[in-house]
């Protein structure tokens, strides 16, 4: 059964094919690529796979939906809006929902793989980040990952731009009023954008050639290229027995991972579908059409676009200035525009500022654990606390509501949220981080626990250590020694170098040693070679060895 | 396969799925047999470069069992797909009399039919390969190594010496007026695309200063077309939103367009008293105890449509903006800084009421030089 040749008809196939490609060869070594099991490096397939819905579901939404603001008088198959003035986009998704079967199905799956995308995306980059997959030689696909995200948050909000019904277009309120902000510069980029004054008759249109042709084609590119980046590095691994810095270990692409890979892709899909089908999404015609005279409360954007809605809310107004009587609306731009702005900067810098302050120009293919890089592990977990934040002060009308909260004071307690927990995050992570460190030294150096209580000669009682297995050996000691930058570091004349000198030099110091002083040193440990009386019990008295006896 | 294999293959599978094939099994006696030679033949057929470290081939027993259950999931796909193509045709689109998706309750039925189906289907396909990749495939992990990144010196330098010789070869290092002149031969076509958009929209000028409020003008309730008296506010609880009166034709809107609507919607608020906060100019722009503002939040613009009779205050409902009807709409809360604009008042002869002249500040999101004069 092993040699079965190819039957003819696949051969003659794959003769057509090479004759002009010259693909055996190369197409034998990609079949052949390695990709490690882990349930965590699929993350970013549901992020794949929820782009082709997307764009299969897009397609379809095309057929019927028309881009334009017109106003028209609703007679159609919704009765409850007939007679209603709307825009063509907004009686277009009507149309789309009560005439066209599967429209609302289609729409709705469109929605959910949205929401998905965007999810999946960023729980895939937190698991980079946390596992110092970013690192040396893979960060500039990092980058690429940072502007894909960034990007789907622009294409999202455009998206649910479109439909123009009362939330989709307060949305556009929202862009129209952080873009007058702007200083100098804001009320043109506004009027160029929209065509003249809000709402006028041009923003659908021109938002829905960047929803549909421009954005997801640079979007396709960007994924192309990590695609292609991702196959031409290969991916990181683990620590395991086996798993080197110099070689991969995982299940081959064919056939077993794309077997396994397509029915992960049908059960992405089946939960996308299931969503769609019996849960409500962006039900607009429950809204009724956008007029900018109408609000209702309680009103919320996509999830992604929560952090930003949050910090619009509770950013003071104290901040906001006049130059020679011109207005910086920074309550507006800095919640507005920084908050975009600093979430993009910190991600594609990251990689090189980590790089800059601890020097490491290594590749590296075996992931990081966070507990093993403490300070990294700590910072995103404030920054994630930060975002989490911002994020529930975007809803903090309906927590006020809910939980009968004083709406103010929900301003409040997220105003002094967000600068307190990311401090506590940070230290509370970080001991965490350490303490993990320290367990781990200990189960290294004396095997682990084995629960079996032993009377010594002398009469003490004392738990068997017994030696790990070597698998967890392995892992313990992934952990890479973490060089400490002395501050003070003279040569041996007892001169600073100039660089240590110069402002950056001392800043950088400062910072490697921060980011580096209280790593736990697993140099010098031995693991635990089995018998649980391995130092300092020469004498069968001297039982005052407190490592041994817990 | 012969039947022997399936005898003890149970056993063995089992145990191969820890163990490295060819080794002692516990006991230390016999090798792992019973699979071995299919084992055997798995471990070639995958053999390359980088053999496998360990193969768990799966016994004929479990690939039968599973070839049985990922055939039944396929079953189960291939029906419910029918199921979804047969939904489809059950619910038609807007027919006389029959039900049809064009009724909510119908269309989120047939919704759940054509989703439910859909996504029965497609997890049926995903269980199927998932038992296929699982219970059938022999399960073994190989290992490649990761391509050394940096090229050798012997090649950068290579392609260093290369590209230098083309560069000078292509004389663009030694013939500066060649390059630079090129260069600047590419900037105004760099600018070109900027250019273009210029037409996009015309320039800010002042227009985001003005509305089309004028003295003299007649209101009416939005949504409607009822003039307002100054004695209705005293009627409806205090508050009422309202639109400048345009002539217009046709049963629908206000003839008012949604730019116009956008900047001129107001507040009209009737106040007991007035706070210390509002100056004589701001008094002098009511009428009646009669107040109107802008309805557009100077923060971004949503309308700041919630009013509180008991403390006086606006909120807008999405930032939570909130203002002061009775100190001049100053902000009390929240992150607008510019007070609502205020739109003087007066009551016409036959006591309508009606604008004494445009906002006092520039209505809406505040922008780079809305607090300048003209």
């Amino acid at each position: 059964m092993s040699d079965t040749p190819a039957p003819k008809s696949l051969r003659a196939v794959g003769n057509f094919i090479d004759d002009r490609f010259h693909l055996a060869k190369t197409g034998e070594k990609n079949l052949r690529k390695v990709f490690p099991n882990h349930w965590s490096f699929m993350l970013g397939e549901i992020a794949l796979y929820s782009f082709i819905i997307l764009l299969l579901t897009g397609v379809f939404l095309t057929l019927w939906f028309k881009p334009s603001m017109t106003e028209i008088v609703y007679d159609g198959s919704y009765e409850r809006l007939n007679g209603v003035l709307m825009s063509e986009a907004y009686a277009s998704t009507l149309h789309i929902t009560f005439d066209v079967r599967g429209g609302l199905l289609m729409r709705q799956i469109h929605h959910w793989a949205a929401l998905i995308f965007v999810a999946s995306m960023t729980i895939h980059m937190l698991r980079v980040f946390f596992t110092g997959a970013f690192r040396k030689p893979r960060e500039i696909n990092w980058t690429i990952g940072a502007i894909i995200l960034l990007l789907s948050f622009v294409e999202g909000l455009f998206g649910y731009s479109l439909p123009d019904d009362l939330p989709s277009g307060m949305g556009v309120r929202i862009l129209q009023g952080v873009i007058l902000s702007i200083p100098v510069i804001g009320t043109y980029v506004m009027m160029f954008l929209f065509g003249g004054e809000f709402p006028g008759e041009d923003i659908i249109p021109r938002l829905y050639m960047l929803h549909i042709l421009l954005i997801p084609g640079i979007l396709l590119a960007l994924i192309v290229a990590h695609f292609m980046i991702l196959w031409h590095q290969k991916h990181t691994q683990y620590p395991g027995t086996g798993r080197t810095e110099k070689k991969v270990v995982g299940t081959p692409m064919y056939p077993a991972f794309a077997v396994k890979a397509g029915g992960f892709f049908f059960f992405t899909f089946a939960v996308i579908v299931g969503l769609s089908a019996f849960v409500q999404i962006n039900p607009i015609h429950l809204f009724g059409p956008f007029t900018p005279t109408s609000i209702t409360s309680g009103l919320q954007p996509d999830w992604y676009m929560g952090f930003m809605e949050g910090a619009l809310r509770i950013f003071p107004n104290w901040f906001d200035f006049n130059i020679a009587g011109y207005a910086v609306p920074v309550a507006v731009l800095v919640p507005g525009l920084g908050s975009l702005g600093l979430l993009a900067v910190a991600l594609i810098a990251w990689p090189w500022i980590e790089q800059w302050i601890t020097r490491d120009r290594e590749h590296h293919n075996v992931a990081d654990r966070p507990r093993n890089a403490p300070t990294r592990t700590a910072l995103g977990v404030a920054a994630s606390v930060v975002y989490g934040l911002l994020w529930l002060a975007g809803s903090n009308d309906i927590i006020s509501e809910t939980f009968s909260i004083n709406l103010y004071l929900t301003t409040w307690i997220f105003r002094v949220g967000v600068i307190v927990g990311p401090v506590v995050a940070f230290i509370v992570t970080k001991r965490i981080c350490l303490g993990l460190q320290r367990r781990d030294r200990e189960t290294l150096e004396h095997g682990y626990e084995s629960g079996t209580i032993e009377q010594l000669p002398s009469g003490e009682f004392i738990e068997v250590h017994k030696t790990s297995s070597p698998e967890t050996v392995h892992v313990l000691r992934s952990k890479r020694p973490v060089p400490r930058i002395d501050v003070e570091a003279t040569d041996e004349e007892g001169v600073e170098s100039p660089e240590a000198r110069s402002v950056m030099g001392r800043l950088r110091n400062r910072l490697a040693h921060w980011y580096t002083k209280d790593n736990i040193s697993f140099e010098g440990v031995e693991p635990h070679s089995g018998h649980h009386l391995h130092h300092g019990h020469a004498t069968a008295g001297a039982e005052q060895e407190p490592a041994n006896t817990h | 396969m012969t039947d022997n294999n399936n005898l003890n293959g149970a056993g063995a599978g089992a145990e191969g799925r820890d163990r490295v094939i060819g080794t002692p099994t516990a006991d230390g006696d016999t090798l792992v047999s019973g699979t071995e030679e299919s084992a055997a033949s798995s471990q070639q057929r995958h053999i390359g470069p980088y053999p496998a470290v360990e193969t768990h081939p799966r016994t004929e027993e479990q690939q039968r069992k599973g070839e049985r259950s990922a055939a039944l999931w396929f079953l189960v796909a291939f029906v419910s797909g029918v199921g979804f193509l047969v939904s489809y045709f059950l619910f038609p689109p807007a027919a006389d009399g029959a039900p049809s998706i064009a009724h909510p309750a119908t269309a989120q039925l047939a919704n759940m039919a054509m989703g439910g189906t859909l996504a029965l289907s497609l997890f049926a396909i995903g269980a199927g390969m998932t038992v296929w990749a699982r219970q059938v495939m022999p399960h073994y992990e190989v290992s490649t190594p990761y391509d050394e990144l940096p090229s050798s010196p012997k090649e950068k330098s290579s392609f260093s010496d290369f590209f230098m010789r083309g560069a000078h070869e292509s004389g663009f290092t030694k013939r500066p007026l060649m390059r630079r002149t090129l260069i600047a031969a590419m900037l105004p076509l760099g600018l070109a695309p900027v250019v273009l958009l210029r037409d996009t929209g015309p320039l800010p000028g002042d227009r985001l200063k003005h509305t089309m409020w004028e003295s003299g003008m007649r209101m009416v309730v939005e949504g409607t077309d009822r003039e307002i008296r100054a004695t209705d506010l005293d009627r409806v609880g205090g508050m009422i939103s309202a639109l400048p009166k345009a002539p217009h034709e046709g049963e629908h809107g206000h003839g008012l367009t949604l730019n116009e609507q956008a900047k001129a919607v107001i507040l009209l608020i009737k106040m007991d008293e007035f706070g210390p906060d509002m100056t004589e100019q701001q008094r002098s722009w009511t009428a009646d105890g009669i107040v109107a503002y802008s309805k557009i939040c100077t923060h971004v613009g949503c309308p700041a449509a919630l009013y509180e009779r008991t403390t006086h205050r606006i909120l807008c409902p999405c930032h939570q903006s909130t203002f002061d009807a009775a100190n001049g709409a100053k902000v009390v809360f929240g992150p607008a800084h510019r007070p609502l604009p205020q739109l003087p008042l007066r009551v016409d002869d036959e006591g309508y009421l009606v604008a004494a002249g445009d906002f006092s500040s520039a209505v809406g999101p505040t922008f780079w030089d809305a607090e300048k004069g003209d």
